[in-house]
């Protein structure tokens, strides 16, 4: 590899030939090829969601005589759950920050911010979905709030999911200290819940605020 | 970041920052542009729909435009997916993965939108009933 040598390569475009990259360093560390496999995982989820997204596109107008969107969505309320979200993403990038510099109090404090703000998001969430079943607005009045419930509600699931393994991770981290099983599993889990905010953005875009829009 | 994450030439965990982008202030900065940008870009989203200024036929193309920049800047500064040396395969990854939501997303909406084209009109259809 003289040749490599000779020119330095500040981009690392060699990193494809093989007789640099494996041989010399052997396999990848775990925390790559977990991390990695997780995020091939995050994929296929944004493949699920965009399957409902697509229902949801050609369901739009399905309204069965029933209400549409713009008669039913309370942005005010979406605003809030916006913002919780968005601000738990980045509790949730401190929590990681501390997890980083090994701060066992940080980590905790980052972690239950996160937390909290993603239970306010839920029960908001719950509470807007209660209105709308009480009004007789459930997901069998039409095939436009079927997939309304489906899309939505599927979010909302994960998030649910998120915030029980945040507990876990929380409870872990107390009994446990940092160890490398938990550091790959926190990463595994910042990227799950920073992953969750990018489907609400499309959420509030496609579902609120296009369909608040007439 | 610092020491958990392994120095491995060629590739970086998803999530993980490089070793020239680590310590803890330099983190917290990124997150904070990350939140800044994001939340700027929301209230755009939010004022958007009911402003009088825009020409209305624009406003979901905004909207759209607004919304993709939004999950770039969450991509970049929360996720680090970013265009660096070392994210390559991520990147890779993330593009097949754009690839398939593109197709499953727009070829529902084409198919479903043109339906109705080719199907037999109703009043044909209750015509070949009536001839048997």
């Amino acid at each position: 590899m003289s040749a490599v040598a000779a020119f330095p390569d500040p981009n690392r475009l060699g990193r494809l030939d093989a007789e640099t990259v494996a041989d010399e360093q052997g396999p990848a560390p775990k925390r790559i090829v977990v991390g990695y496999g997780f995020w091939i995982f995050l994929l296929s989820d944004f493949i699920m969601f965009s399957a409902f997204f697509a229902a949801y596109a050609v369901l739009n107008g399905a309204t069965a005589d029933g209400p549409a969107g713009h008669e039913l969505f309370d942005l005010r309320n979406v605003a809030i759950e916006t913002v919780c979200l968005l601000l738990s993403s980045f509790t949730c990038g401190m929590a990681s920050l501390a997890v980083s510099v090994r701060s066992p109090v940080w980590t905790q404090i980052a972690l239950l911010a996160t937390g909290l703000l993603g239970l306010v998001f839920v029960i908001l969430e719950v509470a807007e979905f209660h209105t709308l079943v009480v009004a007789g607005n459930g997901p069998q009045r039409s095939a436009f709030l079927s997939a309304f419930f489906t899309l939505v509600g599927c979010h909302g699931v994960h998030v649910t999911a998120g915030g029980l393994w945040l507990g876990t991770m929380m409870a872990q981290f107390f009994f446990k200290g940092f160890n490398e099983t938990l550091l790959r599993r926190f990463m595994c889990f910042s990227l799950f819940w920073h992953a969750l905010d990018i489907i609400w953005v499309a959420i509030f875009t496609i579902v609120y605020l296009m369909g608040a829009f007439t | 970041m610092t020491p958990q994450a392994p120095q491995w030439r060629g590739q970086v965990a998803p999530g993980d920052e490089r070793k020239e982008d680590s310590g803890i202030s330099a983190g917290v900065r990124g997150y904070l542009i990350g939140l800044v940008l994001s939340i700027l870009l929301t209230a755009l989203s939010f004022s958007v729909i009911d402003s009088v200024f825009l020409w209305k036929p624009a406003i979901p193309v905004m909207l759209g435009v607004l919304a993709v920049a939004q999950m770039g800047i969450h991509l970049v500064f929360f996720l680090h997916i970013n265009t660096g040396p070392d994210n390559t395969n991520n990147i890779l990854a993330l593009a097949f993965g754009v690839l398939i939501v593109a197709f499953v997303v727009a070829g529902s909406l084409w198919i479903m939108a043109h339906l109705n084209e080719n199907m037999m009109p109703m009043d044909k259809l209750m015509d070949l009933h009536k001839q048997r």
